[in-house]
């Protein structure tokens, strides 16, 4: 690197001798200028004209090296030194800056994405051992002191300490954790020492995942790209091939014309026909977009995805667990007068009944029961997705869950209007009281909707398996354009299909769930996003991107990196074709001059590469 | 089976394009990526060919960039 600055200064400082010596103060001879021409050309060009060399002999023609070193021996056989020289010479300081540009947007992602934990303390007894984490066993014993990163996924046994999660949400304020609470691998423990139960192996912790993920991310080409690399592989070739005909057409048929003048033109053909500019540009901002985006909490799949992010209109939300918090909280207890059972009973059966369900309704009633179950009591146990549950406890059947359960069994019940979820509960067929459950709206879920409609999401609707009149008062309070309830899980991916059928040609829909139960769903829409992702494999699987907090209005955050990456690309592609064609134009009718041509190539590579950059930048968005 | 090379000094994109090409192109390939800013080179093919087509996807490789190492990952 330290070498080719000095190379280029050097043969800049020799070039600029010549140029001021013999066209500006007039006062050296032309052989001395045509000498320094020649050392600079010699100090900059050399390696370049060998690897064009090297490379026609290996059947390689319309390469880089071979045009530009044509264009400068060309220049100077026809007795243009100066600008022979500066062809190399600006191309050497392009160049320079374009690895310049690659190796800084490299490492900063790799800065972003150093996450990467070294060791992890295993205890042994009495005793703690240094290891690999990737020798480290689910269930081992780890020791995390203060200042650590957490090298794999666990929970925590003893000890509490406040956790620096930025690295995997951009999250800045710490999480607290006590024994009991799982932590993941990648964050970095602040105050207090834990000890932890490892709960994954290295290569399925948070840890390696993101890394994967990330790493493989810009594999998947967006259409931009691929339009520039198809575009690049027939533009090289077409303006050679015009150049060659403007070096000897003209002379032979127009009167007058001097070859000189006409070879002359055809050399920044030549130097325009570089093709480096346009292809580094575009995969250049899409990396930085996507290395932006995770240092955000976003981790995007593929250039792809950020570029179909770009164009959504539409946003499908889950209801649970992606607008609202998924925490249910028991609001209300009303046991039948006529069974005669206590809201300590009702909820106890319940709470049996549901047991063996991962339900979020379920958990929370569990929670709320709050003693251990004795699984000997529950001798039958079937979940009846959509409906509830349908259990034998103490030998009594047990049916908790909605008003469909309720029909469809048969059991006449008083239907309660109240706001949230009703858990019905019948004992052996008949009917003894309902549990009121509500779901409350995330804080962060108004600003989401907001800041969607802001980045101009048209339409955003939301899916549920509740009740109309729950979901109708969330939609309302959130200001969401549609709202479809009480569908059964399938039901869910039946409604998002017909969505995708409306939406208009050009546009995209999205879907946003928080994982549990929507990995078709997640595959099936246009860009699939698994909110708080890490949680679920299924969900990392099948989304498209993964946000790794559950804050919906990150989705807005990703929507607003997309748009400003597609943005970047896109100027790059039209500044750098509009300037080549232009000063193609320009110098096929002889307007302008080999400098044009040196700026059309080099000057459009650094202004492009310069914008890329940009797109890395994303703290604001 | 899917295999990853890293190339070291991969300095070109539009070569990191035309080797792309190329070895999609090469017989038992099923999808071949060169990525330009990780530098890396994912190859799928079948499994019977994968050792002519990794000599292959050298050959092609050395030819457009003739400093890139191939190593794999």
């Amino acid at each position: 690197m330290k070498n080719r600055i000095y190379r280029i200064v050097l043969a800049a400082a020799v070039w600029l001798a010549g140029i001021i010596g013999n066209s500006i103060i007039k006062i050296m001879p032309d052989w001395m200028s045509f000498l320094l021409y020649l050392t600079s050309y010699v100090i900059i060009g050399r390696d370049i004209f060998l690897k064009a060399v090297r490379n026609i002999k290996n059947g390689n023609v319309f390469d880089e090296n071979f045009l530009m070193s044509i264009a400068a021996i060309g220049a100077f056989i026809i007795g243009e030194y100066a600008e022979g020289a500066a062809v190399m010479l600006f191309y050497q300081t392009g160049e320079f800056f374009q690895d310049y540009a690659v190796d800084k947007s490299r490492k900063s992602i790799a800065d972003l994405m150093d996450i990467r934990p070294e060791f992890a303390n295993v205890k042994a007894g009495s005793e703690l051992i240094e290891k690999d984490p990737e020798d480290v066993m689910p269930g081992d014993i780890i020791l995390i002191k203060a200042g650590e990163r957490v090298p794999l996924d666990g929970r925590v046994l003893e000890g509490s300490s406040l956790l620096d999660t930025s690295s995997l949400t951009g999250e800045s304020v710490p999480r607290e954790v006590q024994p009991g609470s799982e932590i993941l691998s990648g964050c970095i423990n602040l105050t207090g020492t834990l000890t932890v139960e490892v709960t994954r192996e290295y290569g399925e912790s948070t840890v390696s995942r993101i890394l994967d993920l990330v790493e493989n991310a810009t594999d998947k080409k967006s259409g931009s790209e691929r339009f520039i690399t198809r575009f690049a592989r027939y533009y090289t070739p077409v303006v050679v091939i015009i150049a060659v005909f403007l070096a000897l057409i003209p002379p032979l048929v127009i009167k007058g014309a001097a070859f000189s003048d006409w070879f002359y033109r055809s050399l920044s053909f030549l130097v325009v026909a570089c093709p480096c500019a346009l292809v580094i540009s575009v995969p250049l901002s899409f990396f930085g977009g996507i290395g932006g985006a995770s240092s955000r909490g976003v981790l995007v799949k593929g250039g792809n995805y950020l570029e179909a992010l770009a164009q959504v209109d539409g946003i499908v939300f889950d209801k649970t667990g992606t607008l609202t918090k998924g925490v249910f909280k028991i609001q209300d207890i009303q046991p039948t007068q006529h069974q005669g059972r206590t809201k300590e009973e009702i909820l106890e059966l319940s709470a049996y009944a549901e047991h063996f369900s991962n339900h979020p309704i379920s958990l929370s009633l569990k929670e709320e029961y709050g003693r251990e179950i004795d699984a000997s009591r529950i001798s039958e146990m079937e979940e009846l997705p959509g409906h509830g549950v349908r259990a034998v406890v103490d030998g009594k059947v047990i049916l908790a869950g909605n008003d469909k359960l309720m029909a469809e069994n048969n059991i006449y019940y008083p239907p309660a209007d109240a706001a949230g979820t009703l858990v019905y509960v019948a004992v052996d067929g008949e009917y003894a009281g309902f549990i009121r459950i509500d779901d409350e709206i995330k804080e962060d879920s108004y600003k989401a909707i907001k800041d969607l409609k802001k980045v101009g999401i048209r339409k955003a609707v939301m899916l549920t398996g509740d009740r109309k009149s729950a979901a109708e008062k969330v939609s309302r309070e959130l200001g969401l354009d549609q709202v479809f309830a009480e569908l059964l899980p399938d039901g869910k991916l039946e409604k998002l299909e017909e969505l995708l059928k409306e939406s208009p040609p050009k546009s995209r829909l999205a879907f946003a769930g928080d994982g549990i139960n929507d990995a078709p769903a997640l595959t099936r829409a246009d860009v699939g996003i698994a909110m708080g992702g890490l949680g679920s494999d299924a969900a990392i699987e099948a989304a498209d991107i993964v946000l790794m907090t559950d804050e919906p209005s990150k989705i807005a955050t990703a929507v607003r990196i997309a748009k400003k990456t597609l943005r970047i690309a896109w100027q790059n592609i039209y500044l750098a074709i509009s300037i080549k064609v232009l000063v193609l134009l320009l110098s096929a009718f002889g307007i302008t001059s080999l400098w044009a041509a040196i700026f059309a190539d080099v000057g459009v590579t650094i202004i492009a590469v310069l914008n890329s950059l940009r797109a890395l930048y994303v703290k604001n968005l | 089976m899917t295999e990853k090379f890293r190339l070291k000094g991969l300095g070109c994109a539009a070569c990191a394009a035309k080797m792309e090409d190329a070895i999609c192109k090469l017989d038992g390939v099923k999808s071949a990526t060169v990525n330009f800013m990780t530098a890396k080179l994912t190859i799928e093919g079948e499994d019977e060919k994968m050792p002519a087509i990794i000599q292959e996807a050298e050959r092609i490789i050395k030819k457009l960039e003739p400093d890139v190492v191939m190593k794999k990952a």
